[in-house]
């Protein structure tokens, strides 16, 4: 048991002057997103539609579907993190929380590792065969 | 926390069932939420009947009328009858709503009430508001100064005035704090919509000179971004004040500190 005044529980350890520059971020990376899913959805649906592995891998070597895939899943993983990070701060508690968020932030950042390493390693690749 | 599932010495079982009023013809019936920390019992909901012949029109009407004539056992808050004290505010057919102001006619079915939600209860519909008001007190809701002390009054104009109709009106009544799922999870942080429309009020008036301060205080992901906008807080509140916007407001002016 702690006895503590109503106003001490209620002012906790005070504000940590953060959470501005995430807010702002969600705002701007959220019309990002809006602006970039729609070309997004044009390159892939483009890739699907190729008859050969060879092609589409081509198709990734183009400058412009590469960067728009290099962008949205950068940004979007990097929206992902920090989006999940309000709704684990809301569901969760002490060292569940803290293990959320380690793991949302791991995965996030392996899926922009792995987008990242998959293009250059297309490139590359064309880069030899050339 | 969030929490799906009330805690076993919470959860509300059948209770009693009170009888009907001789020879009246217009009954309505009551489900009301009865808990006393005095027996250690779980919560439980009776059931009441009440001529609406011989009661008036509203909630509150009616719950004094079980009070004085079927059960005074029964507590609540009221004070002033008519929305201005804020202390009739519960759960009324699943909205909060001020017991004073809000008409039978406007329930169909049987008229539930509960407890403003997710509140410790003192007892019966009578919630726990310590932690509520501290909050609103760690705000500092009062006119902060520190130019010389004016000899005559601290002039505001008409138009900055304006800007306080639809803060000043609030009565604390505690119903979109307790309508908002992030003070349900997070009340121990957040400070709910309540509190931050009190902020509000004072950070956007013209005479008061603590305003980096004040904002310093409330930038904080718990204390004020757990607002989501989820709007529980504006659709509820008793005296059709906008507290979601409020929150918005405040949000903005952080933004435009650093962009």
């Amino acid at each position: 048991m702690r006895y503590v005044t109503p106003r001490k529980a209620a002012i906790g350890m005070g504000a940590s002057h953060s959470g501005t520059a995430h807010h702002w971020w969600m705002t701007v990376s959220s019309v990002a997103l809006a602006l970039l899913t729609p070309s997004f959805l044009m390159v892939m649906g483009t890739a699907l539609q190729l008859p050969e592995r060879a092609e589409i891998l081509m198709y990734f070597t183009r400058p412009y579907p590469a960067i728009v895939v290099a962008l949205f899943m950068t940004l979007g993983m990097m929206h992902f993190i920090k989006g999940t990070r309000i709704m684990i701060d809301d569901y969760f508690e002490h060292t569940a929380r803290k293990v959320a968020i380690i793991l949302s932030t791991a995965f996030g950042w392996v899926v922009i590792a792995m987008t990242l390493f998959a293009l250059a390693r297309v490139q590359l690749a064309f880069a030899q065969a050339v | 926390m969030v929490e799906f599932s009330l805690p076993k010495n919470s959860q509300i079982r059948v209770g009693k069932t009170w009888p009907k009023p001789e020879g009246a013809t217009n009954l309505r019936k009551f489900k009301i939420y009865r808990w006393d920390p005095d027996t250690g019992e779980n919560p439980r909901l009776d059931t009441y009947f009440v001529d609406l012949d011989k009661c008036g029109p509203m909630v509150l009407d009616a719950l004094i009328k079980i009070k004085s004539e079927i059960d005074p056992t029964l507590s609540f808050r009221r004070s002033c009858r008519e929305g201005i004290c804020g202390s009739c505010a519960m759960n009324i057919d699943g909205g909060n709503h001020l017991a004073c102001i809000y008409g039978i006619d406007e329930v169909s079915g049987d008229v539930n009430i509960y407890p403003l939600p997710h509140m410790a209860v003192v007892k019966d519909l009578i919630p726990d508001l310590t932690h509520f008001y501290a909050q609103h007190a760690s705000i500092n809701p009062y006119l902060i100064t520190k130019s010389p002390t004016p000899g005559k009054e601290w002039k505001q104009s008409i138009e900055d005035r304006r800007k306080l109709d639809g803060l000043y009106e609030c009565i604390m009544c505690a119903s979109c704090s307790t309508s908002c799922p992030s003070y349900w999870w997070n009340g121990d942080k957040y400070l709910g919509p309540a509190t931050l429309l009190a902020a509000y009020r004072w950070i956007i008036d013209s005479r008061d000179e603590a305003t980096p301060e004040r904002l310093d205080q409330l930038e904080d992901p718990f204390k004020l971004y757990r607002c989501h906008t989820i709007m529980n807080c504006t659709n509820t509140c008793p005296k059709g004040l906008n507290p979601a916007k409020a929150i918005a407001e405040i949000k903005h002016m952080l933004v435009d500190r650093i962009v």
